[in-house]
């Protein structure tokens, strides 16, 4: 018998990723025995955090999950608290909630494109060099991301843990003279975000097909954003509030995040997966630009995840000029509610995929229970499946400075948001071979 | 260059949110860039965390026994140690475990709280190692960490509000919530820097910017409790983003006004 021969390996953090996170490999022989993606988020425990509080200290509380999608934390509270409450929306209130969302997709996207994901496809340490060759993009991109926090500061007076959103709508309604101001910068803006399109579109990609089940919201008529089924590509079809009966969270000793599994298995959430499954909601002069790529949609190759959400940019833009377009000033700006006992669930299409929350409110109107099932947790038994699958492909015996390179490209597809989860990537290997 | 000053950003238990201060600076992020010499922001780009620095501004609480060793190198490398945001400078939302059994909140959380490795408590920086400088505010904004490197460049102390957001309301000429409406709004205890933005949204401030100067919260506690609130909501207004501030964190033990005059 023969000692297996170890060399472990710690690499620094890794870069660009929204939180720190480690990847640990042990390699015998050239093949990966074990894979662990550590996302280790000192844990904040916000479920407990929010047991005791009134139902309307919520959408300020959950906001304080995540800097980068506060505004998706907010939504699907909101829409979790109101049906437990037994009341919906008005007309304006749900035109304006998704005009909201549409900034926050724009913002987030527009930050991961251009900070965190094209650095590594043109080959720079990170955007600041970046814009030394290619100034015109990341100005542009630098331009969206401004345009994103601008539609959120409409209705949330700021753009990171906004203050405008109450359960049962807004606490004040933009004047029109802000809308007509905005209109004008979204006008100007659609034709950047369709050249952002052919941009990423023409970057270059890594072959690399993979087998994986997609989850995503999908509405009756548009693209899913606040409402709409839970779908999946395996022909799953259930209304949101069925979630806990397909969807269950595992904890595993590696991370603070606890794995979601689909009936047993991993799946996609996020940008790649509702494009996916949503093709025949775009818009339809979104949909002549996406039909006129060279890139085929729907996609199996996680690499064209910087594309759809350079897509889902321009839906967004579109989005917000056709329903600002239609603005009135509304006799209020929210509804009336009167809180009662009973357990609610809500999910919605945050930035990085679905979020889902379920609150247990007791008669006085206070929180009794909470969940939140946050979208990376859900891509986390994904990203390692994909981890596994392309450093195969990519070759176990190259330099650990290639392999956590590429190993940091495949997880940035995913946009992990390791605060909403999680903190620390960096590399660990542990390799051996007998003899 | 080398002479450019070295800045870093570093994170600890934290929403990511007072980081995007300076990645929502658009062109101004290119600027700053060029005025110091970024070595560690891991989320833009660069990973040094190790490197010794000028200026190391950090968000996030201390909640783990590795994040405290942290901290403690990242203080011996810098000259500069800058909290940015609620959880840095008063241990964040999450402080609101001090006040609760942490371990039973793990154990109902996680099925195996033993490979959970967490501090009982949320804590601020400064409870741990010398701060010079703290930014307060959920979230803190791109012009109050500009103000702040701007002034070290400049080789002057940098300015920090510490007035009440009612104050900004009237320079604003926001018309008071709690006054006109009957709102009950934490403005008069809290620290401005936000813009006061709350009130102008027709809405009640929650402190998310912290104590201000000698906030008078016994008297705001009892006005509260004029406006209708229970002892225990009273309590809860104290004890919210940043409850582990000394000033708050007293005033949300207020149990009612037993000396009803």
């Amino acid at each position: 018998m023969t000692e297996p021969r170890h060399i472990p390996i710690t690499l620094p953090v890794l870069a660009r990723v929204e939180g720190e996170g480690t990847l640990e490999l042990r390699v015998h022989d050239g093949e990966i025995e074990d894979l662990r993606l550590r996302i280790f988020e000192p844990p904040r425990m916000f479920e407990k955090l929010l047991e005791g509080r009134d139902y309307s200290e919520v959408p300020d509380m959950v906001a304080r999950i995540c800097g980068i999608c506060p505004v998706a934390y907010q939504m699907s509270a909101v829409h979790a608290l109101e049906s437990l409450f037994g009341v919906r929306p008005t007309e304006w209130i749900r035109a304006m909630r998704r005009v909201m969302y549409c900034g926050e997709w724009i913002q987030s996207h527009s930050l991961h494109i251009h900070m965190l994901a094209a650095p590594d496809f043109l080959g720079f340490p990170g955007m600041v060099e970046m814009a030394q060759r290619h100034p015109d993009e990341v100005r542009r991109g630098l331009m969206l991301q401004a345009l994103g926090n601008d539609l959120i500061r409409l209705l949330g007076a700021r753009s990171v843990h906004p203050v405008g959103v109450r359960v049962g709508g807004f606490y004040r309604a933009p004047k029109q003279g802000e809308i007509d101001s905005l209109l004008e910068e979204l006008r100007a803006a659609l034709p950047q975000a369709e050249a952002l399109v052919r941009w990423t579109a023409s970057l270059g990609f890594p072959e690399d097909e993979q087998q994986f089940t997609c989850v995503a919201l999908r509405h009756p008529d548009e693209y899913p954003m606040n409402e709409g089924r839970l779908v999946s590509t395996q022909g799953l079809d259930i209304p949101a509030d069925l979630f806990e009966k397909h969807f269950v969270e595992h904890q595993v000793p590696h991370s603070t995040a606890l794995h979601c599994l689909h009936d047993g298995k991993p799946y996609l959430v996020g940008p790649l997966a509702r494009l996916n499954l949503n093709m025949d909601r775009l818009p339809g002069h979104v949909r002549d630009v996406v039909d006129g790529l060279r890139l085929g949609f729907p996609s199996r190759n996680m690499h064209h995840s910087i594309v759809a959400r350079a897509i889902e940019i321009m839906i967004a833009v579109h989005e917000a000029i056709r329903l600002l377009e239609s603005y009135r000033e509304p006799h209020s700006p929210n509804i009336n509610l009167r809180p009662v006992a009973g357990v609610g669930a809500g999910c919605t299409e945050a930035p990085r995929g679905i979020l889902w929350q379920r609150y247990e409110i007791d008669a006085a109107g206070k929180v009794r229970r909470a969940r939140i099932v946050p979208p990376t947790s859900q891509n986390q038994a994904r990203i390692e499946d994909d981890l596994r699958q392309s450093l195969r492909c990519f070759g176990t015996d190259r330099r650990e400075e290639e392999l956590r390179h590429h190993g940091e490209r495949v997880i940035r597809n995913y946009d992990p948001c390791i605060s909403c989860a999680t903190h620390f990537l960096d590399l660990r290997i542990n390799r051996s071979a007998s003899g | 260059m080398a002479d450019k000053p070295g800045m870093a950003v570093h994170k600890f238990a934290s929403c990511d949110g007072c980081q995007l201060a300076f990645l929502n600076l658009g062109e101004d992020l290119l600027t700053l860039s060029q005025a110091v010499d970024i070595v560690h922001f891991a989320e833009a780009g660069p990973v040094n965390p190790e490197a010794a620095v000028d200026i190391a501004f950090i968000e996030g609480s201390i909640s783990t026994p590795e994040d405290l060793e942290r901290l403690l190198r990242i203080r011996a490398n810098t000259r500069y140690l800058i909290t940015l945001g609620a959880c840095a400078t008063a241990g964040g939302l999450q402080a609101l475990r001090n006040f609760a059994d942490a371990d039973e909140w793990v154990a109902s959380i996680y099925p195996e709280p033993g490979y959970i490795q967490s501090l009982a408590t949320s804590t601020p920086i400064a409870r741990h190692v010398k701060v010079d400088l703290e930014i307060w505010g959920c979230p803190v904004t791109g012009r109050q960490v500009l103000a702040a490197v701007s002034a070290l460049l400049s080789g002057v102390s940098p300015w920090i509000e510490k007035d009440k957001v009612c104050m900004e309301c009237k320079r604003h000429q926001t018309v008071c919530v709690m006054v006109t409406r009957g709102i009950p709004c934490m403005g008069p205890v809290t620290r401005t820097g936000c813009g006061a933005l709350c009130p102008s949204f027709g809405r009640d401030c929650y402190a998310c910017y912290g104590p201000a100067e000698n906030p008078n919260t016994g008297s705001l506690a009892r006005r509260l409790e004029g406006l209708g609130l229970v002892p225990e909501a009273v309590a809860r207004r104290f004890r919210f983003i940043t409850a582990g501030a000394t000033e708050f964190a007293e005033a949300g033990a207020y149990r009612g006004d037993l000396s009803h005059d």
